[in-house]
């Protein structure tokens, strides 16, 4: 489901309806009379706050299109470094070996936190790192033994590329094993929407994608929440990166600056990361 | 002039003939030049009996070769029979306005992109199988058979209708003048006429159904396991390559799936021979 998503339309309804730009004007100016195309791809955890800011910067100015993707970190840093897009972004940082192959520039702009979800019907709120990693072993396979409905445990993860899973394996599971029976989805929306449709499963997504529709589990008793990944209380946690091929120029330098703009730190922390600045 | 004509369109012809068996025969190259290697010296055994443990440095496909069986062969066992059944009533009301009107809706069905069917299948099916058998979570060998089934009976349906169709019609109708009924002329004589069609309908499928990759990917769960019931959680070899497609370029895992593409496809081809071997045996009319 590598979906490529087009938000010409959006950004073209969005211009009927706002002929001025007024409090993004600032931040905008630097398109101001650009024109071009900026192709981005990879982490999904991103995705959201490239879309936003895709939509401000072709509303202002609709000579640049924007095309964003997801794939996961994996994907992201691959397709950037063989100049396959413009911008790769990666929810984990690049390797030092992908760094000197391909000759990346990382720009962090966002700190993200790794939260474990189960479905809002499940009163379990808070698990140990020994009762997580038992969960995702596939030693601990039912609720019961965590206090919980007499029901086998539906375990999800994310695919190989996923930063996403390469911190919650790191960090959360200290590298250990996940368990075979784990079903796998492709992106941190699939993972959401997999865990709001499930009462018995159990996964884990970017701090930013919880919503209403799944409920976050405290780990170790610190629960995954914006002022506890601040404050580095709770210790899943990455940084959000956006990865060009050598320094960047023109359009592409001008939206790695924007994300870095009282207005793009803004729009960070308006979609649920810590802003950098 | 006209001879002129004639041999330029036959060259044309075979010239499309020609790069379309070399483009086959130079995927099998490509797929053997990579894949071999790990085949070889003991290395296939590995493969076929090891788990899947990038980080253990295992990197056996079988369980996803028994995910893609499991799948394709649920998936063609269900979409037979009912394509089958879908194809009679149409031929049987022949021109009638309810057959006119099911050819149409499975032609329409036949557009619709296997993104869709996938979508409805995480969306509609999945819940239901999930409620139905409270077993798992629902995403399962059952839930992707079925909406894979869904997927290439109408491709079965237009082949068979076409197949029925192509029957002379005077043989119907020496049927009937014997006094037969329509279904038995439907049995006796349509049937065993249109085998031909019958065949390669049911060979198209099943190359569909083995190399559909995005139902799969989204409703069969993606479990690195060989799946023992029809509501485990399993991988196809196509969802497979797409997941690890997006690994590193220089790892083993990335290599390794050029053995999942050779498997593939010498899968697809035993098939194929197989299908086709066992209907040459059928006396055909």
């Amino acid at each position: 489901m590598r979906t490529t998503i087009a938000i010409l339309l959006a950004a073209a309804l969005s211009l009927a309806f706002t002929p001025a730009m007024d409090a993004h004007a600032d931040a905008l100016a630097a398109f101001a009379g650009q024109k071009g195309e900026i192709r981005i791809a990879g982490g999904t955890a991103h995705i959201p706050v490239m879309m936003e800011a895709a939509k401000r910067i072709m509303t202002a100015n609709p000579d640049i299109h924007i095309t964003v993707a997801g794939g996961g970190s994996g994907v992201g840093i691959k397709q950037v470094g063989q100049g396959l897009v413009d911008i790769g972004n990666s929810g984990r940082k690049p390797k030092d070996e992908e760094v000197s192959r391909y000759g990346l520039k990382m720009f962090q702009w966002a700190v993200d936190g790794v939260g474990i979800i189960v479905h809002p019907s499940n009163h379990l709120r808070d698990l140990t790192q020994e009762q997580v990693q038992k969960i995702f072993a596939g030693t601990t396979t039912n609720w019961r033994e965590l206090g919980g409905p007499d029901h086998t445990i539906d375990l999800y993860t994310r695919d190989a590329s996923s930063g996403t899973r390469e911190v919650f394996w790191k960090k959360a599971l200290a590298k250990g094993e996940i368990a075979g029976s784990a079903n796998f989805v492709v992106s941190n929306g699939a993972m959401k929407a997999a865990i709001s449709q499930d009462p018995y499963g159990i996964g884990y997504v970017s701090v930013g994608h919880i919503d209403g529709s799944v409920a976050p589990v405290a780990f170790n008793g610190v629960e995954p929440s914006l002022a506890n990944v601040k404050n580095g209380k709770y210790p899943i946690a990455r940084g959000l990166y956006s990865n060009t091929k050598g320094e960047p120029t023109g359009l592409v330098k001008a939206f790695i600056d924007y994300l870095f703009t009282p207005d793009g730190q803004q729009l960070a922390a308006d979609k649920g990361f810590i802003p950098v600045q | 002039m006209n001879g002129w004509r004639e041999r330029a369109a036959q060259g044309i012809f075979a010239l499309a003939a020609l790069v379309s068996a070399l483009l086959t025969g130079s995927i099998f190259g490509f797929l053997l030049f990579f894949g071999l290697p790990l085949l070889t010296g003991g290395r296939l055994t590995a493969i076929l009996t090891q788990p899947w443990a990038p980080y253990q440095g295992a990197y056996g496909i079988a369980p996803m070769l028994a995910g893609t069986m499991a799948i394709s062969l649920l998936a063609m066992s269900i979409a037979l029979p009912l394509a089958m059944g879908c194809a009679m009533l149409i031929s049987l009301s022949g021109p009638g306005p309810t057959g006119r009107l099911l050819r149409k809706a499975v032609a329409m069905m036949t557009a619709v992109p296997t993104v869709v069917y996938g979508f409805v299948g995480i969306f509609l099916l999945v819940p239901v199988v999930r409620q139905l058998f409270d077993h798992g979570s629902g995403m399962c060998v059952l839930a992707a058979g079925l909406m894979l089934a869904l997927m290439v009976a109408p491709t079965m349906i237009l082949f068979f209708c076409d197949a029925f169709a192509r029957v002379p019609r005077d043989y119907g109708l020496a049927v009937l003048a014997l006094g037969g009924t329509e279904t038995e002329k439907l049995l006796y004589v349509t049937l065993p006429c249109a085998w031909r069609g019958v065949l390669t309908g049911t060979i198209l499928a099943l190359g569909r159904a083995i190399g559909d990759t995005l139902i799969a990917l989204m409703i069969a769960g993606n479990a690195v396991r060989t799946p023992t019931s029809l509501l485990d959680s399993a991988r196809t070899l196509t969802a497979h390559i797409a997941l690890v497609f997006a690994a590193d370029t220089e790892s083993l895992e990335f290599k390794s799936i050029f053995a999942c593409g050779l498997l593939l496809y010498l899968f697809t081809a035993v098939m194929v021979v197989g299908i086709r071997a066992a209907g040459r045996r059928r006396p055909g009319r």
